[in-house]
């Protein structure tokens, strides 16, 4: 019965989003307060269903009903109840639920956080939030309700989560993941909120800025979390393999990250606001078209949900009125945006424009290389692949220029900055950072490649510029902590996130060409030695977990002389599905990863074994986690304070004329 | 001329979406043979049956054919089989057999027991025709032409609506049911 | 017989739930590199997007294997790739190869960052020159500017 509810919850939703659609959008475009005044109320209603919804299907899982098709199909009764709730987003159907339920969470905080904002505008972005709503949650319902009974033939036993999904990795990535995709939607609805009110000023960039910074950070962290996941629980040590899921995740961050810097220029100077529209649009578009990939079976991934070319045509049909017609208001309205002021060649606008430039490149370059196959077979010129060299080969490059320019623009003034007193601040500073950058490459390792030292050699660039801008505001300063406590938060959380830029740069640069790996026969006994460590292997035993067996391995190993780490890869076997998992073991350190697994057991007693290094691979999911801070933090910025403090201080000037 | 740019990205959209309604339609799973066209990879040898036999490539060219790869350790390939034994019979298709990394034994074994629909039967026992041919997981069938080219892959279990489509393949190449 | 019943047990295992480890031996280090750099660039005929050294497989581990004859033999990169395209065609690559087809893939980013830079040095250039123009053909928007500032004066003046 839990299950009905759920079911008829999700209709209720369906209903209020509808009404949402509709009804505050008629009262905007007729200016009727009445009307307008509904989208708040129906916005949190629309929340209360989906939450109710939600805890239903949590309930199903909770409770072990198999009768509902989907926990049969995800579940299992052995499975710790941890796994057990969050194998709810474990199957297509689940996790489409979350998407919608994650839309009315983020719907249900504008509804709570808009009462700044002038009624037509909250009026307006939530009825577009509401159409976003009736598109999603009419297709779970129609084509994909996780409530599915199966009344006949009820299975007694769950089919079991994957096993590479009863992970920490699956209870955390996949809402983190959906808040930021879907937290693009408000910075998406208040773009069509703007085309359609014909107004874009300083106070619409001022509302819309944390929304986007919060969801950019969702989105950050998000795909850090996958890639950390499918670093450790792969078992081959690899973090990104520009397979087409991960790209669907990456374009809209990169598109993201351009719209987080073009919303700061469109705030401080009123510039780029036809060009932050369709960024805005262009961003949540991605977001969907990942949506679009995932499920429809159009590309082959590892990671796709099962493929359903009738679930894709409804999804594309979607996406054809939800972009398509978003992209038709763009042309017909943007025209009559235009931007009011000017800036120089040499100021922080142009290089805000280069960022932007390049990150749109980049995202560009990752939509061709995912969908040349598709294209290619379309056009019936046969099958070919596009992967990681082709990724890599040019987005090293790109991020490389990127990083060039970071380091140029954090250093130059709104409007106009001289050219020469430019030269004369980051000239020393980049011949500096050659010689360290140089320095720090050799003494790490002798065998130097041009690409790691380039790296390096930017960074220190990008590390010194940051750093001459905070002294260049405290210098003035006689006491240094006032003048820090000074600056708004958004400068700190700017600073940290450029500088979890560079973190991760250091970490992708150093990680990509020094690892080491090695797959070699190992019998008790037997000592390898690799980058200045030994290896001992000294054999393996049977085990018996909640619901596998697994064969656990010892291994010791030591740096030089001294001991440094005992290992206890895995590998496990799951009745329930029939499936063999590697559990590799990890030291992970903050400079360096010593990675061990299992492979098959050989004759004589013998196992294959892999051992890997990998330096500084922490520094990428640190870096993401820097930037994840500073998203958030930007967000509590003094200025999007509520404004009824400053009105009760401005009463008494009033009353003096 | 501003005006026109901003319709720039709705056009876009319409030619990816154009896209994807066409790659609906597509199967990315789906790889076709490399070798089509080409002819039959050279080889030497021995049959499953007898040891002291050898084939070779020219064994492959005569006649319009089916080249069945199949094992015992194959589930899909004990499916079709059945349907293979009613094209020899009834249609009297000519299907040669490549036992692909298999035992001997078992393989005999299985065909008195299952019956033997094929005209003969290479035994290769280390794959490699297999890797030559581009195979890349059994069953696969072939068509291969008079003059021993290869002219079509199925890569999958061979049942009535495979076989619909072979058959126009196959009379197209000259081929006609006995 | 043994390699019979490793088979059928990857049969079996339906997931590509782990990479298999292989224990091939090479007798020197560039070899074992170009070892790993090509199972990483071949993509794995069957599997959904993996190449051949992420795959547990049948077919990853014999053209696996084949990989490390011909790397052991001393065939060049050049060789083992067209080995393998001939027989499974160009999809077998990751690195796609530039040809008539894939131009637009190699080198269209390239060029649109190219033309990206053109066009936004072209704009804030085209901005100054609005500029200047704007300047020179608008003094009489800078007598109304004063007459404006005059009269504020005067208001305020007359209110103290």
């Amino acid at each position: 019965m839990i299950a009905e509810l759920g079911q008829y919850a999700l209709i209720l939703g369906l209903v209020m989003a509808t009404f949402l659609a509709i009804i505050p959008m008629y009262g905007a475009s007729t200016g009727n307060v009445f009307w307008m005044s509904f989208a708040k109320p129906l916005a949190k209603s629309l929340f209360l269903f989906l939450l109710i919804s939600m805890l239903c299907l949590v309930y199903a899982f909770a409770t072990d009903d198999f009768s509902v098709e989907y926990v049969a199909g995800n579940s299992n009764s052995a499975l710790p109840i941890y796994f057990k709730l969050s194998a709810v987003w474990g199957g297509h159907e689940g996790s489409l639920l979350l998407w919608v339920f994650i839309l009315t969470c983020w719907i249900f905080a504008v509804a709570v956080k808009s009462d700044g904002l002038p009624l037509d505008i909250s009026a307006r972005v939530l009825s577009v939030l509401g159409m976003v709503a009736v598109g999603f949650a009419s297709f779970t319902l129609i084509t994909s309700s996780p409530f599915e009974r199966l009344l006949i033939n009820t299975p007694v036993e769950g089919a079991d989560l994957n096993p590479l999904l009863q992970d920490i990795g699956l209870i955390i990535h996949p809402p983190l993941l959906y808040m930021g995709y879907v937290g693009f939607s408000v910075a998406f609805a208040f773009a069509i909120a703007a085309l359609l009110s014909g107004k874009l000023d300083v106070a619409w960039s001022r509302w819309t800025r944390p929304w986007t910074n919060v969801s950019w950070a969702f989105l950050t962290i998000g795909i850090t979390l996958g890639s950390w996941w499918a670093y450790y629980e792969l078992g081959w040590g690899g973090w990104w393999f520009w397979d087409p899921v991960e790209n669907a995740s990456f374009m809209p961050w990169l598109a993201g990250t351009a719209l987080v810097h073009s919303l700061a220029v469109t705030e401080k100077r009123g510039l780029f606001k036809s060009w932050t529209l369709l960024l805005a649009i262009f961003t949540f578009s991605l977001s969907l078209l990942g949506t679009f990939l995932v499920r429809s079976g159009v590309l082959t991934s590892v990671h796709s949900f099962a493929a359903d070319p009738e679930r894709g045509l409804y999804i594309l049909v979607l996406l054809a009125i939800t972009v398509g017609g978003s992209m038709l208001l763009y042309a017909i309205r943007a025209y009559d945006m235009k931007s009011e002021s000017d800036f120089e060649l040499c100021s922080r606008e142009t290089l805000l424009l280069i960022n932007n430039l390049v990150l749109v490149t980049i995202c560009a370059m990752i939509l061709i290389g995912t969908l040349y196959p598709l294209l290619i077979d379309a056009m019936g010129a046969g099958k070919i692949s596009v992967g990681p060299p082709y990724f890599n080969a040019l987005f090293v490059p790109f991020s490389l220029i990127l990083c060039f320019f970071m380091a140029i623009g954090v250093s130059l003034r709104w409007k106009k900055s001289s050219v020469s007193a430019l030269v004369k601040q980051l000239l020393p500073s980049l011949i500096i950072s050659v010689i360290l950058g140089v320095v720090a490459a050799y003494l790490y390792n002798e065998q130097m490649t041009l690409k790691a030292t380039i790296a390096l050699v930017l960074s220190f660039w990008v590390l010194i510029s940051l750093g001459l801008d905070v002294y260049s505001k405290v210098k003035n300063s006689s006491v240094k902590i006032l003048a820090v406590k000074k600056m708004p938060i958004s400068y700190w959380s700017m600073q940290l996130a450029h500088l979890g830029v560079v973190v991760s740069l250091v970490g992708v640069a150093l990680v990509a060409t020094y690892s080491q790996e090695r797959d070699i026969r190992m019998q008790v006994g037997d000592s390898i030695e690799m980058e200045g460590y030994r290896f001992e292997f000294k054999g393996v035993e049977k085990r018996q977990g909640p619901n596998y067996t697994s064969d656990t391995g010892t291994l010791v190993v030591y740096k030089g002389d001294n001991f440094f780490a005992k290992m206890h890869p895995e590998k496990r076997f799951y009745p329930a599905r029939g499936t063999v998992m590697t559990e590799a073991d990890i030291d992970a350190g903050a400079f360096l990863d010593i990675f061990v697994a299992l492979g098959e057991p050989l004759a004589d007693g013998a196992w294959a074994v892999r051992l890997q290094y990998k330096p500084f691979i922490r520094w990428i999911w640190l870096g993401g986690l820097m930037m994840m801070f500073a998203g958030l933090l930007s967000a509590f910025d003094k200025r999007y304070k509520r404004r009824d403090k400053q009105r009760s201080t401005s009463t008494p000037v009033a009353s003096l004329a | 001329m501003r005006r026109i740019l901003l319709f720039v990205p709705f056009i876009f959209c319409i030619v990816l979406g154009v896209l994807f309604v066409k790659g609906l339609s597509l199967d990315p799973t789906e790889l076709p043979s490399a070798k089509i066209g080409k002819n039959f990879p050279s080889f030497e040898l021995p049959s499953v049956r007898d040891a002291d036999k050898v084939y070779t490539q020219t064994d492959m060219q005569g006649a319009v054919r089916l080249v069945n790869v199949w094992a015992t350790w194959c589930p899909t390939c004990k499916q079709e089989h059945s349907y293979l034994n009613k094209l020899a019979t009834t249609q009297g298709v000519e299907i040669i057999g490549i036992n692909y990394k298999d035992d001997r034994a078992k393989a005999k074994q299985w065909l008195k027991r299952y019956h033997d629909p094929y005209i003969f039967n290479i035994y290769d026992e280390k794959g490699g025709l297999g890797l030559d041919l581009g195979v890349y997981g059994a069953p696969e069938t072939y068509i291969v032409d008079k003059q021993g080219v290869i002219q079509y892959r199925h890569v999958g279990e061979v049942n009535a609506t495979v076989w619909a489509d072979l058959k126009v393949k196959m009379q197209a190449l000259g081929w006609s049911a006995k | 017989m043994r390699l019979t019943g490793i088979l059928i047990a990857w049969l079996l295992i339906s997931f590509n739930a782990f990479a298999v480890i292989d224990t091939f031996e090479f007798d020197s280090q560039e070899q074992r590199a170009r070892f790993a750099m090509l199972s990483e660039e071949l993509r794995c005929p069957k599997c959904q997007n993996q190449n051949l050294a992420g795959s547990n497989s049948g077919i990853a581990l014999d053209l696996r294997t084949e990989l490390h004859r011909m790397v052991i033999s001393g065939q060049s990169t050049e060789q083992i790739k067209a080995f393998m395209v001939e027989r499974y065609g160009e999809f077998v690559l990751y690195k796609p190869s530039v040809n008539s087809l894939t131009y637009v893939l190699w080198y269209g980013p390239f060029v649109l960052l190219g033309l990206g830079f053109i066009l936004v040095i072209v704009m804030i250039k085209q901005r100054g020159s609005n500029r200047a123009q704007q300047r020179t053909q608008t003094p009489a928007k800078n007598t109304v500017d004063r007459e404006h500032q005059q009269r504020i004066k005067d208001l305020l003046d007359k209110n103290k």
